[in-house]
């Protein structure tokens, strides 16, 4: 394991001038590391700034301070190696599914038949071949979600980066996006950052969980996943391990969680 | 579509009764709703006319029985009488069809330099934050401008022709398309731009690719309201001083005292903008095929 890793965050701060002028920070000297090919979940109480650490990441902020490298190299402005799932709906709804999946290599100066013939590939993997002519808004939720996930994976992204991805999903279709999820990832050797409240997912998903503490955020602990692969995400829950597991982290993160909430509590008082 | 859907949720339990013969009660049940659904749009549509009639009816009357005076007020049937003489014998600036051709025409001219300028102008200083805090308090302040009193100006510096009237119509059109262009462009959806810059696309494809076409909704609400100006400022121009046109027409009815021939040119004018209207209409539903069927869920 001496490649370059994929990620490198290293003492990493994100300060925002929020409307009324006062500064906020997001994120606060944070280190992370994140090997190639590897999947890592971050946890971390609501409003923390998680969904700002992958933000530094993509390029599309940059950081206060600190570095921010993606194999090796450092982050200025968007790198075309990583590929983003946002939390809420960010397809095109102008666009119908296949053109909202070709938009990606459109966008990168692929030609037009060539874009076609890959997007109707990803289309097929996450099975909305059938549905290439209709655009988003005649689509359910779900549905989206994996017009959202094509139009990620057709740009062949070295790091996947997801912001909540299923959070807006109900439960039952969470999992099977879940499964979805692993199955497409694990054919394309891709590096994934996964930020989620949901430990359940968290730990079904990854290879590493991440936890953050409350705002501002920076890294708490760090847990290794040792279950094995392939995981399907309804039977993994079920072992002994899981349990274990999902006890250590949620140990670590409920601290923070109560911090966050006792925040909460001190302001609306 | 609403309808629909109503129906068949509501004839599934039915249908649903074991061997109870259901269905003939069934069909008779969706053809009555369709029945009073006609009936419905029948009774609107008679009651529109009806307004109409007695409208009308009511006008002719007071005129006849010198309730009203029918050299000011004028009356139905001579309204009437002047378009049906204006359509047989033409006016006294040439045939009618060629009135409605020039007022048109420089309506549509105006129309369109004022929208694609709009349109340009809104979506750059929009996008281009220097370009807004530079122009943004001269706009405010041309906009600010009753910009009808410009059309004798225009008629100074253009003189009797086309061209005054297709000025004063861009500068009427012009404004409200500027301001929906920018807002739009403005409050495109963010999430959507960091997907196009993530997906690969530059500044430019953002602009071309995202923020117009999720700011055509926004243009195309003023643009329904803009033509209306277009046709005013058209008009008004016409009115001023002019060799052809509908507005030509009014002042010159206006001169000679024909109250009928004032009436007459405007229900003509009536006629064309609704016509105008309802083509805008249908080019509008052909372009907004990806929203939702139902209003309001857009935004």
């Amino acid at each position: 394991m001496s490649k370059t890793p994929a990620i490198e965050l290293t003492g990493a701060t994100k300060r925002f001038r929020t409307p009324s002028g006062a500064l906020h920070t997001a994120v606060r000297d944070l280190d992370l590391t994140v090997a190639q090919g590897e999947f890592v979940a971050v946890v971390g109480p609501t409003g923390c700034g998680k969904s700002t650490t992958l933000t530094l990441v993509s390029g599309l902020e940059e950081p206060t301070e600190g570095e921010v490298r993606v194999y090796g190299e450092p982050v200025t402005g968007i790198d075309p190696k990583v590929g983003f799932v946002f939390q809420q709906d960010a397809v095109f709804p102008w666009r119908t599914v296949l053109s909202n999946v070709m938009a990606g290599p459109r966008f990168r100066g692929v030609p037009a038949a060539e874009a076609r013939e890959r997007a109707r590939d990803w289309l097929g993997r996450v099975g909305l071949a059938a549905f290439e002519d209709r655009y988003p808004h005649q689509l359910s939720g779900g549905m989206r979600k994996r017009v959202a996930l094509a139009q990620t994976f057709v740009n062949d992204p070295a790091i996947l980066l997801m912001d909540e991805p299923f959070s807006a999903l109900d439960v039952q279709t969470r999992a099977l996006m879940s499964d979805q999820l692993l199955e497409l990832w694990a054919g394309t050797g891709s590096s994934v950052v996964f930020v989620t409240h949901d430990l359940d997912e968290a730990i079904a998903l990854a290879d590493r969980v991440v936890v953050m503490t409350a705002g501002p955020a920076t890294v708490k602990e760090v847990f290794t996943v040792d279950l094995p692969r392939p995981r399907t995400v309804e039977a993994v829950r079920l072992e002994p391990r899981f349990v274990e597991l999902y006890r250590e982290i949620w140990a670590s993160l409920g601290e923070e969680v109560r911090i966050t909430r006792e925040r909460g509590a001190g302001r609306a008082a | 579509m609403p309808l629909e859907t109503e129906t068949t949720s509501e004839t599934a339990p039915e249908n649903a009764v074991p061997g109870a013969g259901k269905p003939p009660a069934v069909t008779t049940r969706t053809e009555a709703r369709q029945r009073a659904a006609r009936n419905r749009k029948l009774g609107v549509y008679g009651a529109r006319v009806a307004v109409l009639v007695a409208f009308l009816g009511l006008w002719e009357v007071c005129a006849r029985t010198d309730v009203i005076d029918p050299f000011n007020f004028s009356q139905p049937s001579r309204i009437w009488d002047q378009i049906w003489q204006w359509i047989t014998h033409g006016t006294a600036q040439g045939s009618l069809g060629e009135q409605i051709g020039y007022t048109l025409y420089e309506a549509l001219t105006g129309w369109v330099i004022g929208v694609v300028g709009g349109v340009l102008l809104g979506i750059a200083l929009g996008r281009i934050r220097f370009l807004a805090d530079v122009f943004g308090p001269y706009i405010k302040v041309l906009n600010a401008i009753p910009r009808i009193v410009l059309a004798p100006i225009f008629l100074i510096w253009f003189g009797l022709g086309p061209a005054s009237k297709v000025a004063s119509a861009v500068v009427l059109v012009f404004f409200p398309v500027f301001f929906n262009a920018f807002q739009g462009a403005r409050e495109v959806d963010r999430n959507l731009v960091a997907n196009a810059r993530i997906l690969g696309a530059d500044n430019r494809k953002v602009t071309f690719q995202v923020v117009i076409p999720a700011a055509t909704t926004w243009i195309f609400t003023s643009l329904h309201v803009s033509f209306g100006f277009a046709l005013i400022g058209a008009i008004v121009g016409e009115y001023i001083g002019a060799t052809k046109g509908l507005g030509l027409m009014v002042a010159a009815a206006q001169g000679t005292f024909n109250a009928a021939g004032v009436y007459a040119a405007m229900t003509i004018l009536a006629v064309v903008a609704l016509l105008t209207e309802g083509l805008l209409t249908f080019a509008e539903k052909k372009l907004f095929r990806w929203k939702p069927a139902d209003a309001g869920d857009g935004r």
